[in-house]
């Protein structure tokens, strides 16, 4: 390793190293639209054609992105204090109950803006709540996080069924759905700011909890350089054993952190139930919790990097959709590869590519 | 239906259902035991299944789609380790991106190939493992309680099913009597110790990992192209991650792994008998329940209330030889 301790500049480590990974990313989910007979250039010009184009695309663009940012947040705060929460999904899908109760007990009383610090407190603690277990588990009894985090959502994807099923179900209805909220429990459209660039907004359910995406984006930047509590989760993402030697409560900070991943990941609801379907459905999460793992790990956690990756990820959700009705061969599934190869690139590969920076490096810097 | 004739259909879909789960549970131990964690089961179970059920469709013969299941399920093996071991890089993280590149990528090849929407024809029987009837099946059906056990649990599954049972005592004699299993265990509680002693680590742990796809070949095959007649859109729905709640259960050992996958394949059994039935005094018992118990019981454990299970000390972190 005698590449390893050799520093880089950040434009390298942090804009360079991570850009190459995408690209190599994006190169083999070309070579797989190849192989199937497609041009990739094509496919590209229908993605971004799709996602970018017109004003309904981008409000579902910006929809997804919103999804991503707070699925991307909840992972990130977590990967800070050095816990990897793959229980976002789950959080997320427990959470969208909270943000329903809230909606279903207000809104036929009050208009929406009286009903949505309800709904967002709502999906918070029920979201937090989902992972307050995996937090004591890991934090007390050691347990591994990882194991216990994938384990809760399945246990929350059986609970969410049988809720809907057997007790959230409109009585004569077949579909395992709650009532349609009234307008007091649905976040509104941002139209208005759509109309502001000249864009229509069309059927997109781009809607409020995008602001409010935004809102937590800087809330967790604060919470994470510029609070004591944030010191100490990133102390202890660290180093554990340092952490623990200059006094970080380590069960304390272990919990609360996953309490904030859990409310961050289970306000996610809040776009997709309370703003777009604007009812309460089986699997409305639809792995926007393991999407916020590729967000987390291409934003490097920073809640820029954040709306960035989240705002690719919007474009490639909804542009798949689009592309797979335009080249029928290629499915929508696509995306879930292309999400597989970016997190396996900007993840789990991420130091491949640096021992050849740093030579090359090394060689421009003696020149 | 009789309570008995209830009890072995039952005890009989038990054991179907736990095949996938033992070849993936085992898998799962070689590596664990060694030290990479491997979340990316589900991923190889599945690619496996694809690739073997493809390859059955184009050749006819079950037996070359099991070499293919085996064959890709080894690749991604390899992406994990070459990401883990060579690279250094987050087991974890590597799991779950091989676990989407599989999802994604049997349903991209598939509607591209076949156009079925993700699925792959229909297999013809003769492409596929089929039933063994033990030789005396029919002769002792007539005996009682033990007739009927022999002929519809123990007799009558396919060839996939009696291997998975032969590999447990297998998987024990290599992991705890031979040089191999010794040191393949010690990698993964003190690699350094393994490293002194003159042997290497990446090699060590890449063998674990090739015999942890090699395993998941075999339950992907059994998916595609035993328990079915095709492969379906993510057709392992969370089996891998059952089995890895398996091997957690049995605190890495293999003869428990066993039982522990016999045991959350009776409950699915269960739950799939009970569906739309209601239970005397109890009313209808909701087949969540029964989907919910192998990660409820696995908690449990992992909360340390049902003995300790202790995970391999060195398990998920990468080795790095020298500072």
């Amino acid at each position: 390793m005698t590449t390893a301790s050799v520093p880089l500049p950040n434009w390298i480590t942090y804009g360079l190293i991570p850009l190459m990974n995408l690209m190599l990313a994006f190169f083999l989910s070309g070579l797989v639209v190849w192989s199937i007979g497609e041009s990739p250039w094509e496919a590209l010009k229908f993605l971004i054609q799709g996602s970018l184009g017109r004003g309904d695309a981008i409000g579902f663009t910006l929809f997804y992105t919103t999804s991503f940012i707070f699925t991307g947040l909840s992972v990130a705060v977590a990967f800070h204090a050095g816990l990897f929460n793959i229980g976002s999904e789950g959080q997320a899908y427990v959470g969208g109950l909270g943000a329903a109760l809230a909606a279903l007990a207000l809104d036929r009383y009050v208009p929406w803006y009286v009903t949505m610090p309800f709904a967002i407190a709502g999906a918070a603690i029920f979201g937090a709540a989902w992972a307050l277990i995996p937090a004591w588990l890991q934090a007390k009894r050691g347990s591994h996080i990882v194991i216990t985090t994938i384990m809760f959502n399945f246990i929350a994807a059986a609970l969410m069924v049988y809720l809907l099923v057997n007790v959230l179900i409109v009585p004569g209805k077949m579909a395992p759905e709650t009532r349609t909220f009234l307008e007091g429990g649905q976040l509104p459209k941002l139209d208005w700011l759509m109309a502001l660039f000249g864009l229509d907004l069309g059927p997109a359910p781009f809607n409020v909890s995008f602001l409010i995406a935004l809102v937590m984006c800087y809330l967790v930047w604060l919470l994470i350089w510029r609070t004591k509590f944030g010191y100490e989760m990133r102390t202890l993402g660290i180093s554990p054993s340092a952490a623990i030697y200059a006094g970080v409560p380590y069960v304390r900070t272990v919990i609360i952190a996953m309490l904030i991943s859990g409310g961050l990941a289970g306000m996610m609801a809040l776009n997709a139930v309370n703003g777009a379907a604007a009812r309460l459905q089986v699997e409305f999460v639809a792995g926007a919790g393991f999407v916020g793992i590729a967000v987390s790990l291409m934003g490097r956690s920073h809640p820029v990097g954040i709306i960035l990756a989240a705002l690719l990820f919007g474009i490639l959700y909804q542009g798949g959709a689009d592309l797979s009705f335009e080249m029928p061969t290629i499915t929508r599934d696509m995306i879930v590869v292309i999400q597989g190869l970016v997190i396996l690139f900007a993840g789990a590969l991420e130091h491949m590519l640096r021992p050849a920076v740093v030579r090359i490096y090394q060689q421009f810097a003696k020149a | 239906m009789e309570f008995f004739d209830i009890v072995v259909s039952i005890l009989g879909s038990t054991v179907r259902l736990s095949i996938p789960l033992l070849f993936t549970a085992l898998a799962g131990l070689f590596s664990e035991r060694a030290g990479i964690f491997d979340i990316g089961l589900e991923g190889k179970m599945l690619a496996a299944a694809f690739a073997s059920a493809v390859a059955a469709y184009l050749t006819g013969s079950p037996w070359l789609g099991l070499l293919a299941g085996i064959g890709v399920s080894i690749m991604f093996s390899l992406v994990h380790g070459f990401a883990s071991i060579t690279n250094r890089g987050n087991q974890i993280v590597s799991g779950v991106a091989l676990n989407f590149v599989a999802i994604g990528l049997t349903v991209v090849l598939g509607q591209a190939w076949f156009g079925q929407g993700g699925r792959t024809p229909q297999l013809p029987g003769d492409a596929r493992f089929s039933p063994i009837i033990l030789p005396g099946a029919d002769a002792v059906r007539e005996v009682p309680i033990l007739g009927p056990l022999y002929a519809n649990v123990i007799s009558g599954n396919n060839i996939l099913t009696y291997m998975a049972f032969v590999a447990v005592p297998i998987a024990w004699w290599v992991l705890f009597r031979t040089r191999f299993g010794l040191r393949l265990r010690a990698v993964g509680e003190n690699p350094g110790a393994v490293d002194t002693a003159g042997i290497s680590v990446s090699w060590m742990r890449y063998r674990a990992v090739i015999v942890a796809g090699f395993l998941c070949g075999f339950s992907g095959t059994y998916l595609a192209i035993a328990q079915s007649a095709a492969f379906i859109n993510n057709m392992s729905a969370g089996k891998g991650y059952i089995a890895l709640a398996a091997l957690i259960f049995a605190k890495w050992k293999p003869v428990p792994v066993m039982f522990a996958c016999l045991l959350f394949g009776f409950l699915d059994a269960v739950a799939n008998f009970m569906q739309g039935k209601s239970v005397p005094l109890i009313g209808e018992v909701p087949v969540q329940i029964f989907q919910a118990l192998p990660y409820i019981l696995t908690c449990i454990l992992l909360a340390g209330f049902i003995g300790v299970a202790r995970a391999p000390k060195a398990g998920g972190a990468p080795y790095v030889k020298e500072r």
